[in-house]
Parts: structure tokens; sequence; C-alpha cells
């Protein structure tokens, strides 16, 4: 059976190559923790499961160190020129999307089919994450089509990913610690805590639940100026106690349309300053909030109607 | 009951709102939550590094980098500029309204990261917009241009956000699942991506009409 062992497998092996690639690329004057950072994930991905908890509590120390005192740079792998590229992306068209199309659309197919035909019966993937493996199988394809095709350098995927990866920087694994600090809250019963005074509250009106639940992303987003930090702090205070378990909520609606109207409140607060402060810098413009008084009037709307979408779906 | 453990949600509050590391911010808050809720410090640091390991789902989402920087390297930013200046021409509305369609689109099949305020906006979007606000309106004051391109940034903002949660293999997406998962809600990815939908969809709407509303009142601040 295909389990998610064999893609964090893959995957491991993919972020051992960056390092070893960021390890003898001395353009980067952080070369040593840049190959650190991809280096120890390339260990989480592919033995994790064997150096234990506290082992990992380790790594993700190490990896905290490397991103939060700044000693990741970025590596500049030989690659084709603006100018090349003009020319390439006239010689091949619009056909240069499809081999990015490929993975979606293997996902898609591949989730349908898992679903829908004997193929989910045969046992071959492992239930709840087919979508994952499909996705690296379209990976695969979308590489050898790649390389069929353009025929670029054996190393040119490794170099050109680790380029993306590099641009990225620590900000590639904030998502996954936040993750892992949701685990710790609900270790520590935050839910629970929360729960037993917000629940007496609004619980009794699930409406009123609904809408602070929903505000509360919003406005929580707009202080920390991340919809993703919100999330875990939120789910822990409302979506899970209260909405969930208490009011007996649609878990993949609140879930899903929560994280949206968090994304409503990013569009409204300078403290999301990659999205709406350094556009306005990047255009000149004389108002510095320009940006955010454009997508209010949408952000406000569409949190309007993200709290309809949840009090009708995922309670009915 | 302890509600100490709630100091760790103030920390992540404060630590954000004071702009510092967010890596320092989230593993201080999972340190100290733990610690309030009466672990020791070893066994918080195994609970972390455990809840780490338990989702290193997240790791497989960058597996798409090499194929669309191999794309790169042969021309695929280029290439979504050219279709993006294929546009040329529209009224202000239609090519707002067309780059939002095309901004959802390309985010809800996980090529969000081939536009943006740096690829397409500053070199492409803001400029055909001008071009065609001053096209319908005659000149523009200062003013009125600075609008036309903040306009032009929030639908990039507005379609990156409510086009990006349709693709399967995005952060927020995983985020949702493995958060719920803590909580013992084991969900696939495709019953979360299937919520994102209908707000997309209102976000679209919602967001045509505010531009058509845009440009109308740009007309009659021109004359």
């Amino acid at each position: 059976m295909i389990t998610l062992d064999w893609i964090y497998a893959l995957c491991g092996a993919m972020f051992a190559g960056f390092a070893m690639l960021a390890l003898g690329d001395r353009s980067n004057p952080q070369r040593l923790g840049t190959a650190a950072f991809s280096g120890l994930l390339a260990i989480s991905l592919l033995v994790g499961d064997r150096i234990g908890d506290f082992g990992n509590g380790v790594l993700v120390l190490c990896l905290v160190a490397i991103g939060g005192f700044k000693l990741l740079g970025r590596s500049h792998p030989v690659t084709t020129s603006d100018r090349e590229r003009e020319a390439l992306s006239v010689t091949h068209g619009n056909r240069l999307f499809l081999p990015a199309l490929i993975v979606p659309l293997c996902a898609l197919i591949g989730t349908l089919a898992y679903a829908y035909t004997p193929l989910g019966h045969a046992g071959w993937i492992e239930p709840k994450r087919e979508t994952y493996v499909f996705l690296a199988a379209g990976v695969v394809l979308a590489l050898a089509v790649v390389f069929v095709w353009l025929r670029p350098p054996a190393l040119a995927p490794l170099n050109e990913g680790r380029r993306l990866f590099d641009a990225i920087g620590w900000a590639a694994v904030l998502p996954q610690m936040l993750a892992a600090l949701g685990v710790v809250f609900a270790t520590a019963g935050v839910g629970r805590i929360i729960g037993s005074f917000a629940g007496s509250m609004i619980a009794d009106n699930i409406w009123a639940g609904v809408i602070v639940y929903a505000v509360g992303m919003a406005l929580f987003t707009m202080i920390m100026g991340n919809a993703f930090a919100a999330f875990p702090v939120m789910a822990a205070a409302i979506g899970v106690p209260v909405l969930i378990q208490h009011d007996h909520g649609n878990p993949a609606v609140i879930g899903a349309v929560g994280m949206l109207a968090g994304f409503c409140g990013t569009l409204i607060t300078p403290m999301a300053a990659n999205f709406n402060l350094i556009p306005a810098a990047l255009l000149e413009l004389k108002d510095h909030h320009g940006v955010i008084r454009a997508q209010a009037a949408t952000a406000l709307l569409v949190l309007f109607i993200n709290i309809l979408i949840i009090r009708l779906e995922a309670f009915q | 009951m302890n509600a100490w453990p709630m100091i760790g949600i103030l920390l992540v509050t404060a630590g954000f709102v004071l702009r510092v590391n967010p890596m320092l911010v989230v593993t201080g808050a999972a340190l100290v939550t733990g610690l309030l809720a009466g672990m020791d410090l070893v066994s918080v640091i195994a609970t972390f590094g455990k809840a780490f390991n338990a989702n290193r789902i997240f790791g497989v989402l960058w597996i798409v980098l090499p194929v669309i920087g191999s794309l790169e390297r042969f021309g695929l930013q280029q290439r979504a500029a050219s279709l993006i200046g294929a546009m040329k021409g529209a009224t202000l509305a239609r090519l707002l309204i067309a780059y939002l369609a095309y901004r959802q689109v390309i985010s809800a099949v996980g090529l969000q990261s081939t536009a943006g305020h740096v690829l397409t906006i500053r070199p492409l979007v803001a400029p055909m917009a001008l071009a065609a606000a001053t096209r319908e309106h005659g000149p523009l004051s200062d003013d009125a241009a600075d609008q036309v391109k903040a306009m032009a940034a929030a639908t990039d903002n507005i379609g990156l956000f409510f086009g990006e949660d349709i693709f399967v293999a995005i952060g927020s997406i995983v985020l949702i699942q493995q958060t719920l998962n803590a909580y013992g809600y084991d969900l696939t990815p495709f019953q979360l991506t299937v919520w994102a939908i209908p707000t997309a969809i209102a976000a679209f709407v919602v967001h045509t009409l505010v531009i058509r509303r845009f440009s109308a009142r740009l007309g009659r601040m021109a004359r």
C-alpha cells in the first residue's frame, strides 16, 4: 500500500537535494544556515518517526533558531536570464501552462477515481490521504513531461525549486508550526477552558456563536496580520468547543469558511504589510492605506456572506 | 479549572502585534502554554516536537516547487504576462473584472505564484488600468490615478485570497485539516476545498459590483 510515508520520503529526498546544492553554493553568504534549514526538514520528513518526540522537539528548536535569528540566505543558482525567458516564452507559447496543470488535475481526477471507482477499495493507497498521493504522482508526471519536452539540465528542477524555496524562507515552515501550536493548545485544554465560559454565554444562540466566531477570526487576523495565526486560536476558542462540539455544526464548513472570514480581515489591516502596504509603496500611492480603502467594501460584504454560509450550511 | 494556559493565546497576539519573528512567537507561546498547563520543560518540547512531526504533511506542499521553478526557467511568468497583456483595449471595469477572474482561476489550480503585485500589477495591470481609465474619462487627477492603481492591487489580493483555497495543496487548507484533526475530526482536503467555492463565487460577484461602482464614480468625478 502506498502510504503517506512514501510521499514524505520523496519530499525528504527533495529537501536533502536542496541542502546539498545549497552547501556548495558560494553565491549565498548564509549557505551553512540555508543548507542546515533544508537539511533539518529532510531529516524530519525522512526519519521523523525514528528520532523520538524529544528529538523532534530539538529539531524544531534548531529550525526556529536558524529562521528566527536570520541565519537564512538566498541562493542564486544558475538559471536562464530574463531575456532568454522572454524568447523561450514566445517559442513555447501557452503550452507552458500545461505541465503545471497536470499537478492539480492529477490530484482531482485521482481523488474522484478513488471515491467513485473500485480503485478506492483495492487497498493500494492509504485512506483519507489519497489526494496527497495523487498530488505527488502529478508532480512526478509533470517533471517527466518537462524533461521529455524541454530537456532541462538534470539538476534544474532541484536548483529552480530551491531558488523558489529560498525566496519563501522561514515563512515556509510557519503553517506547520502553527498547526503544532494548535495541538499544544488542544493538549493544554485551551478549547475546554474557553468553551466552559464562552459556551454558556453564546451556545444557546447559534447565530451569536457563528457571528462571534467569524468576526473573531477577522478581528484576530487584523490584529495579528495573519489568518494562519488566528485560526488555531479561534478554533480552540469557539470553532471546536462551541460550534462543533456543543452545537453539532459541520466541521468542514466551520473550518473552511472560518479561514475565509479571516482572509476578509487580512484585506483591511495594515498589519498584513505584504498584501496591503508594500503594494501601496510599489505603486507609489500617496495614501499608504489606499489599497485597504479599495478593499474595504468587498471585505466587509464577503465577511457578511461568510457568516450566512456558516450559519445556513453548517447547521441544517 | 486551571485557566493559565490562556496566556498562550495572549502571547501569540502580543508577539505578532510587536512584530517579533513569528517562528519565535509560536515556539514561545507553545512552550509557555505547556508549562502553564503543568508540564515540565522536557515534556513540553517533546509534545511540540511530536505535534510538529505529526504535521509533516505541510512539507509535502513544497513538492510542487521544482515543477513551477522548471517552467519559470522556460518563460512561464513571461507567458502569464503576455496573457494579461492581451486584455489591453478593454474598459477599466472589464479589464479589472477579467483580471479578477484570471487571478481566481490560476490560484485555484495552484499557479498563484505566477501573478502578484511585483509580477503583474505594477508592470502590467496598473498601467493598463490607468490607460483604460484615461481613454474613458479623459486625463485623471493624481488622486483619481492613485485610486485606479489601488483598485488594481486590491483586485489582485481579492482574486488570490478567494481563489487559492480551492486548490488542495495550499497551506491554509492543510492548516484547517490538521488543526481539526487535533480535536479528532479527520477531514480530507477536498471536503474543505469545496467549501471555498461558495465564498469564491460570492467574492467575484461582490468585487465585480465594487469595480463597476468605482468605474462609474470615476466617470462622474472626471465630468
